[in-house]
């Protein structure tokens, strides 16, 4: 192998999922340039649980695309559990959004007149699973939600929340190595959203590593860590010290009615 | 995504918009179902003529004296008196293709049996016609050569004849009188039904010797036609051409003259009536092609919308891991779904409409299954075909774009 990648195959690198360099995406407009990422570098280890803020425009998004292989950088390296993604055909990257990757978007993407239980199921048809092992790997991941009784509901019968938890369960069913949430929360009243962080604290405790973008300082409390983006580069990077713990907040919210 | 899941997925779609996907197979349906019923009706008008055709004898020609046209105007076969005995025993003997060649004149007359009247056509002829016609007898036999040879007063009847004279009681050996003379029944032919080419009852017939038909009761020496049989139908052209060739010598015609015998070709008349029910077939053929493509062209343009009202949804099952052949085969799965049923349900319409047709016009039905295989098969094609461009066209949609679609 080339000898830049190397340091990669090392033991204790093994830990890194994600490991992007110097990353840079540009999208032609017409006659203008726009240069969404600027050279992005960073490191996510397994079990992370990492909140992306910024302004609207600095690139959260691109980003996070690029991250869920459904968008590649004009430059710059991306290593998913040290495979580069560059090197990859179509259909191994169309494996990769199905087993290694669930994508939790700000609109829930579910399929309208498809009940929850098989729009959870949908990523199991694409990884040509055995068919009572889908249905039973689908009521487990709404089950995790804490939908198993909702299983029949189509999406118009469900709440925002609700929607969000079945697209949750959808993202979970191949049981991925990360979850990527754009503003998952965008669309939630700040109840349903802490219920939602609440899900993501508890699969995070099992060991799943979360990359959750959010303009919400309240929202990404909840995360472990914290990068901010600017201009299409990352400016700060720490830790969180005191961060929430949802399921203790909910306690002390003013109940809603669902 | 296996195959069950995708036509799974491919119905739903289609169910989902049951007026759209049924005003979508209108078109295959018209065109398969235009296809099959002119095959069936076409199939089944050619059998018959065909059938009919064959009654008249195997690879028979009929040979008839006076031209069919004379000097502009017509004049009726059988007008002249050159046709004679000599000419046919000399067909017998030098035209090779020729297997079997009967002598014929014919008049007609009353008949009377026990108080019964019938008027019918009476031939004169040797036993030969029965063998060119191909005419089996139901009872009874034939007359016999010598009968010929001594101007007996035998005959054979035709079932017309047979039923208005005898109904239910047995013909042969019984006593008529034709006109003055007395007859002895010999035999009964079997049914032959109305000829087609020759638009007349040919069972309402009695036949007697050649010579006794000429001696008692017309007094002409001459031949009204002949009738010959070729040694194949390959052959029958052939026999036609020895066969005028000959008459024309034995005549002393010179070039450029008209003939005073016609000479036709059952085998010709086949073809000519199988040609015009082959163009028939053609013609209707093409007329259901072009609705074909108009029904593949009407799926394209269903499957084109289909997959921009989708986008968003193409969008997610590509962002959750749907490869692009995944995409591209629930399209084309739904594509031929469409075009598929459509052609069915053309198939059923298509063979019911011969069965209707075919009943008021009174021919055999004849759906050929060759036609429905090929009909499904074209129906599978097209959707293939027509459905090619949308499912590509979905399966190369950006994910990130699609998800943006409103
Ligand atoms: N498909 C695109 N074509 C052109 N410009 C784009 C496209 N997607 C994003 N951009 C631009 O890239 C920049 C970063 O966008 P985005 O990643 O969506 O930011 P964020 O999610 O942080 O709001 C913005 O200036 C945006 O206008
Ligand atoms: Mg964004």
């Amino acid at each position: 192998m080339a000898p830049s990648e190397s340091p990669l195959t090392g033991p204790d690198q093994g830990e890194n999922v994600l490991h992007v360099e110097e990353l840079h995406k540009y999208y032609q407009m017409g006659e203008n340039k726009v240069h969404a990422l600027r050279g992005v570098n960073l490191e996510i280890k397994r079990g992370e649980f990492v909140a992306i803020m910024g302004a609207s425009g600095s690139g959260k998004s691109t980003f996070m695309n690029i991250l869920g292989c459904l968008d590649k950088p004009s430059s710059g390296r991306y290593l998913l559990e040290g495979t580069d993604v560059a090197k990859l055909d179509k259909i191994q990257l169309a494996g990769i959004r199905n087993r290694k990757i669930g994508f939790v978007f700000q609109g829930f993407n579910l399929l309208s007149r498809t009940t929850a239980l098989e729009n959870t199921e949908l990523p199991t048809l694409y990884a040509r699973i055995a068919k009572e092992e889908r249905r039973e790997r689908a009521l487990e991941s709404l089950r995790l939600v804490g939908l198993a009784e909702r299983t029949d509901h189509f999406p118009s019968q469900l709440s925002g929340g609700q929607q969000q938890r079945v697209a949750i369960a959808r993202a979970l069913v191949n049981r991925p190595s990360i979850l990527l949430a754009d503003e998952p929360t965008g669309n939630l009243d700040s109840h349903t959203s802490v219920e939602v962080m609440e899900i993501f604290q508890t699969l995070n405790d099992k060991g799943l590593t979360i990359i959750l973008v959010t303009h919400e300082a309240d929202i990404a409390r909840f995360a472990r860590r914290s990068i901010v983006f600017r201009d299409g580069t990352i400016r700060r990077d720490e830790i969180i010290s005191n961060r929430a713990v949802a399921a203790e907040m909910i306690k002390t919210m003013p109940a809603l009615e669902d | 995504m296996d195959f069950l899941s995708t036509l799974q997925i491919a119905m739903r779609a289609l169910l989902r918009n049951k007026t759209r996907s049924i005003l979508t197979m209108l078109g295959i349906i018209i065109g398969v179902g235009a296809v099959i019923a002119m095959i069936g009706i076409g199939q089944g008008a050619d059998q018959t003529v065909q059938k009919q055709i064959a009654t008249l004898g195997s690879n028979m020609l009929f040979i008839s004296s006076g031209s069919g046209n004379s000097g502009g105007l017509r004049v009726g076969n059988g007008s002249t008196k050159t046709l004679l005995e000599p000419d046919v025993a000399a067909i017998a003997r030098e035209c090779p293709a020729v297997v079997a060649v009967a002598p014929g004149t014919q008049t007609s007359a009353q008949l009377v049996y026990e108080g019964d009247n019938w008027g019918t056509r009476v031939v004169g002829t040797t036993p030969e016609y029965f063998d060119i016609r191909t005419w089996p007898f139901q009872s009874g036999t034939s007359f016999t050569r010598d009968d010929v040879t001594n101007a007996a007063n035998v005959a054979v009847i035709g079932e017309t004849v047979r039923k208005n004279l005898f109904a239910s009681t047995e013909a042969v050996g019984k006593k008529i009188r034709i006109g003055n003379l007395p007859f002895l029944v010999v035999g009964v032919l079997v049914a032959k039904g109305q000829s087609a080419a020759l638009s007349e009852d040919q069972d309402d017939t009695i036949i007697a010797p050649l010579t006794t038909v000429q001696k008692k009761m017309t007094g002409q020496p001459w031949l009204r036609f002949a009738m010959a049989s070729a040694r194949s139908r390959s052959s029958s052209y052939a026999a036609q051409q020895q066969i005028q060739a000959l008459l024309r010598d034995r005549h002393r015609i010179r070039p450029g003259q008209t003939d005073d015998f016609t000479v036709r070709n059952l085998a010709d008349i086949a073809d000519v009536a199988s040609e015009a029910s082959k163009v028939m077939t053609v013609l209707l053929g093409s007329i259901g092609g072009v609705s074909l493509f108009v029904g593949g062209l009407g799926i394209m343009n269903i499957m084109l919308v289909s997959v921009t009202e989708r986008t968003r949804e193409i969008g997610i099952r590509i962002a959750i891991g749907a490869t692009e052949g995944d995409v591209q085969r629930q399209f084309l799965i739904e594509a031929i779904a469409i075009s598929l049923l459509g052609g069915v349900i053309g198939i059923l319409t298509g063979v019911g409409a011969s069965f209707i047709i075919s009943s008021t016009a009174g021919w055999p039905v004849a759906v050929s299954t060759t036609a429905i295989l090929i009909a499904a098969l074209v129906s599978i094609a097209i959707g293939v075909f027509f459905g090619f461009y949308p499912a590509q066209k979905a399966a190369r949609l950006d994910p990130i774009e699609a998800l943006r679609y409103e």
